[in-house]
């Protein structure tokens, strides 16, 4: 029981919430670039949070129901349609085996998430569904998702219809601010280099993608060339010779010897991943404790969201 | 020793400034020690040439509570005798017909191929950190009068097994990938099956002995040409 790729559009990966502890072996997070987004499919289906979800970047996904279930589409503002009939996202939506699910292209924001009650059943790989395609591991296939691929789903019937209202859902917009913790190399970029990151706008690069969002604008100048490989963490934002920053994302090389100024907090790469090239991008520095405040409200907030039932 | 922030939930520690087998050992005792230490509130560690990221979990703990039960496992780490990490041996078909670049950085060191194959089997590795791919280890230091400076051009595609030079770093790729590493051999030992139980054939901190073994004995092994 499943439901079939009809159409794989540009980019659609399968991803629980990541592949954490691995990183001994080389093998990086994945999961989703937008876990806010991916939290909210889960929890309108009433799923566990780490149930396997389909990313969709940019948009054009078909899938054909086999099976009676529900589904929910998040995050990015993706045209979703069932039987040729449009229908609202941030809502569960029944569908009986022979239904056709399409999906347009974004809107507004990048990424959508598309779940169907009690997640897509992939065996995990080193712990996780979640697909990396740079290491071809996760998913069906460790890679993107192909037209004919059948993605295994149970049959669901009895799923609440939720919905999130219009005014709770996230927006996305074409500018985002990146809060930054300062560390790593920063000693090694003068007050001067440093003011000028956080005083600029940068622009997103046509060569961003799962691994990296490059950026383009003011050079950063450092004061060394490279350092002895260390480990990467989400959100490192590293500084190559020629003083473009890059954000490095969830798929990024779990060790490099680029200079980095620091890194970039979560719930804001989640807002950078939603930006397409072109987007114009800020820095601002935060304190470690104001970091994980920002977290810890998130995380409140997240919870304190009530959630209402569509009656039919 | 320094301890730094590197993000919202990670913080690196620093025991050297330059790759060698002193502060490599640190490096692996410090893992082990800061493993023990966090338990469940560790996500992940990326031990390195001379550093260890340390991933925690933010809904668990906060960033100072980590810096002070990292600075308390480490006081009593000078006490702690390292453990010696297991050594690998490596079975390599050095021959120009498996490493490309044999002949060439050969004839660039002013050594006979044989010299160079004695030169690169000849010493113990240590495997100073994992990463670039998964199941990529880099060894060190290779003999100085072997090393060599990556290609002008990387390949578009080095096959999974291919035994590389780069500097004074010596790697086998666990798959087939671009890279820009001198060839010299083939190994036929899988650095990196996700179906095996482990992985892969060593960690960090391990050392690599390479076994020079001739053509017939690399094909028996599995080995593909």
């Amino acid at each position: 029981m499943s439901l079939r790729v009809t159409q794989p559009g540009v980019l659609a990966l399968l991803q629980d919430r990541g592949r954490f502890g691995q990183h001994r072996l080389g093998l990086t997070n994945g999961g989703p670039l937008d876990p806010t987004a991916f939290a909210w499919c889960n929890r309108l289906l009433q799923n566990p949070a780490d149930a396997t979800c389909v990313e969709v970047s940019f948009g054009g996904l078909h899938l054909e129901a086999g099976v009676d279930t529900s589904i929910c589409l998040t995050g990015a503002n993706m045209p979703l349609a069932i039987n040729e009939r449009e229908c609202e996202p941030w809502e569960v939506h029944p569908v009986r085996a022979g239904d056709s699910i399409a999906l347009g292209f974004a809107e507004r924001g990048c990424r959508a998430y598309l779940g169907v009650a009690g997640g897509f059943e992939i065996p995990p790989s080193f712990g996780s569904a979640a697909t990396v395609t740079r290491e071809q591991i996760g998913g069906l296939h460790g890679g993107k998702l192909q037209a004919g691929d059948l993605l295994p789903c149970a049959t669901r019937r009895d799923c609440q219809r939720l919905y999130l209202s219009a005014e709770q859902r996230p927006h996305y917009s074409s500018v985002a601010t990146l809060r930054v913790i300062p560390g790593y190399q920063d000693h090694h970029f003068s007050r001067l280099q440093q003011r000028r990151l956080f005083s600029h706008a940068y622009a997103v690069s046509a060569r961003s993608d799962r691994m990296g969002y490059r950026l383009e604008g003011p050079a950063i100048a450092c004061d060394i060339d490279g350092i002895l490989s260390e480990g990467i963490c989400a959100g490192a934002i590293q500084i190559p010779p020629d003083g473009q920053p890059i954000v490095l994302l969830n798929d990024r090389q779990t060790i490099g010897g680029y200079p980095k100024i620091g890194s970039a907090l979560s719930l804001d790469c989640a807002q950078l991943a939603q930006l397409t090239p072109g987007g114009a991008v800020y820095f601002a520095p935060i304190t470690p404790y104001a970091a994980h405040n920002a977290l810890h409200l998130a995380r409140s907030y997240f919870n304190s969201q009530t959630v209402a039932e569509r009656k039919p | 020793m320094e301890l730094h922030s590197a993000g919202e939930n990670a913080l690196i520690l620093y025991l050297g400034d330059s790759a060698s087998p002193a502060v490599s050992t640190r490096v692996q005792a410090a893992a082990v020690a800061v493993e023990a230490a966090l338990g469940a509130d560790l996500i992940d560690l990326v031990p390195s040439y001379a550093s260890l990221l340390i991933i925690y979990d933010p809904m668990a703990t906060d960033h100072l509570a980590v810096r002070a039960r990292v600075r308390a496992c480490l006081a009593t780490l000078a006490e702690t005798a390292a453990e010696e990490g297991r050594c690998v041996v490596l079975p390599v078909y050095y021959h120009p017909e498996a490493g490309e670049d044999l002949e060439a950085l050969a004839q660039r060191a002013g050594l006979s191929v044989d010299e160079v194959i004695a030169a690169h089997s000849g010493c113990e590795y240590r495997v100073y950190a994992i990463g670039f791919a998964p199941g990529f280890a880099y060894l060190g230091q290779v003999d100085e009068r072997i090393a060599a400076p990556r290609l002008a051009t990387p390949r578009q595609r080095v096959p999974r097994g291919a035994v590389a030079i780069a500097d004074r770093q010596t790697a086998v790729y666990p798959a087939a990938s671009p890279g820009g590493w001198n060839l010299v051999g083939r190994c036929p030992v899988r650095m990196f099956d996700p179906a095996a139980q482990p992985a892969m054939p060593v960690a960090v901190g391990d050392r690599v002995r390479f076994e020079p073994i001739d053509r017939a004995r690399y094909l028996a092994l599995g080995g593909e040409l």
